[in-house]
């Protein structure tokens, strides 16, 4: 194997993976809050309509699909969405809003699906979020490989790197879902909140046409950003983790 | 039944987006759109900046009214 070959692979390989850790950061949040099955499902039809779309278009692809346009819509979603969760875990995180009740939660799903006959809710906002992080990763992974692919003239290096990639983040999903699935509810909200308000702002800051001095390097220094802005709120609105209180009604996250 | 799937349609993304704080959608729509204009007027270094801090002054805001302790 060349030189050429081996970098190619590793680039490939690299690259992808980056992007594929952060689909995976989005369906374990999703599995993690949600569910795992509807996390899968989002996740596959993800999958699904990627395949079709790289099918159809091949080395087009680059040229056809607007990145930036997707990128921008689908940031700004995410921005709001994470926000909109961040918000909930600050005012748990403070006091403000009674911290998540299981029990109370259990007892009263199992009387609304007791009251309706119904069990077959479908859950969308889980569907969506799953579905739309790793459809734009994909892309970008798809992006990768095609571009690269396109210079060095041959497909199959830069392929079996991103390959590679995807079964070893696969891998690795399989392995921490199970420890993270013990860290408490609301701090898995807290978490989920600060990570999808991260690649909001990532994703849709690339997309108005922002190229970030450091790259991906930004995600992580988002996170921390976010983390420590949304604990300071939380502290200066009350006492951290003392329900003022009662348990209020439970509705979406 | 096609009335009610186009409202529960609706109804889904309108949860998706606003929730329960329009401030957070009204204000993260603004953000972007601050972001565009300074690069479009070829500042990109400040809309970098800016970004991140508006997203935490959106969010600070849109706990205004639940208020710090009183005592």
């Amino acid at each position: 194997m060349s030189t050429a070959t081996i970098l190619l692979i590793t680039a490939s390989f690299l690259a992808s993976a980056v992007e594929m850790v952060e689909a995976l950061t989005i369906v374990l949040a999703v599995s993690l809050t949600r569910g795992w099955k509807i996390a899968l499902l989002g996740a596959g039809a993800g999958l699904a309509c990627l395949a079709i779309i790289v099918a159809t278009l091949g080395p087009s692809l680059v040229r056809v699909v607007p990145l930036r346009g997707l990128q921008v819509v689908i940031g700004a979603l995410l921005l709001i969405f994470g926000l909109q969760w961040l918000r909930k875990a600050v005012l748990r995180a403070s006091g403000r809003t009674a911290l998540h009740d299981e029990d109370l939660a259990f007892r009263r799903e199992v009387a609304e699906l007791a009251g309706t006959g119904s069990a077959t809710a479908f859950d969308w906002t889980g569907f969506v979020v799953a579905f739309k992080g790793v459809f734009l990763e994909g892309l970008e992974v798809a992006f990768i490989v095609l571009t690269l692919s396109a210079h060095a003239g041959r497909f199959g290096p830069s392929t079996a790197g991103a390959i590679a990639a995807f079964v070893l983040v696969g891998g690795a999903g399989l392995v921490v879902h199970r420890p993270l699935s013990r860290v408490p509810e609301n701090g898995i909200k807290f978490g989920v909140g600060v990570a999808l308000t991260s690649f909001g702002t990532f994703w849709s800051g690339e997309g108005i046409g922002i190229t970030w001095t450091l790259g991906d390097v930004m995600l992580p220094l988002f996170i921390v950003f976010y983390a420590v802005l949304a604990l300071l709120l939380a502290r200066w609105l009350g006492e951290p983790h003392t329900p003022r209180l009662r348990a209020q009604p439970i509705g979406g996250e | 039944m096609t009335m009610r799937w186009i409202s529960g349609f609706g109804h889904f993304w309108y949860d998706f987006i606003v929730g329960d704080s329009v401030v957070l959608a009204a204000g993260g729509v603004g953000v972007l759109l601050l972001g565009a204009l300074l690069v479009g007027v070829g500042a990109t270094p400040a809309a970098e900046v800016m970004l991140p801090l508006a997203v935490g002054v959106t969010l600070a805001v849109s706990l205004r009214g639940t208020g710090p302790p009183s005592s």
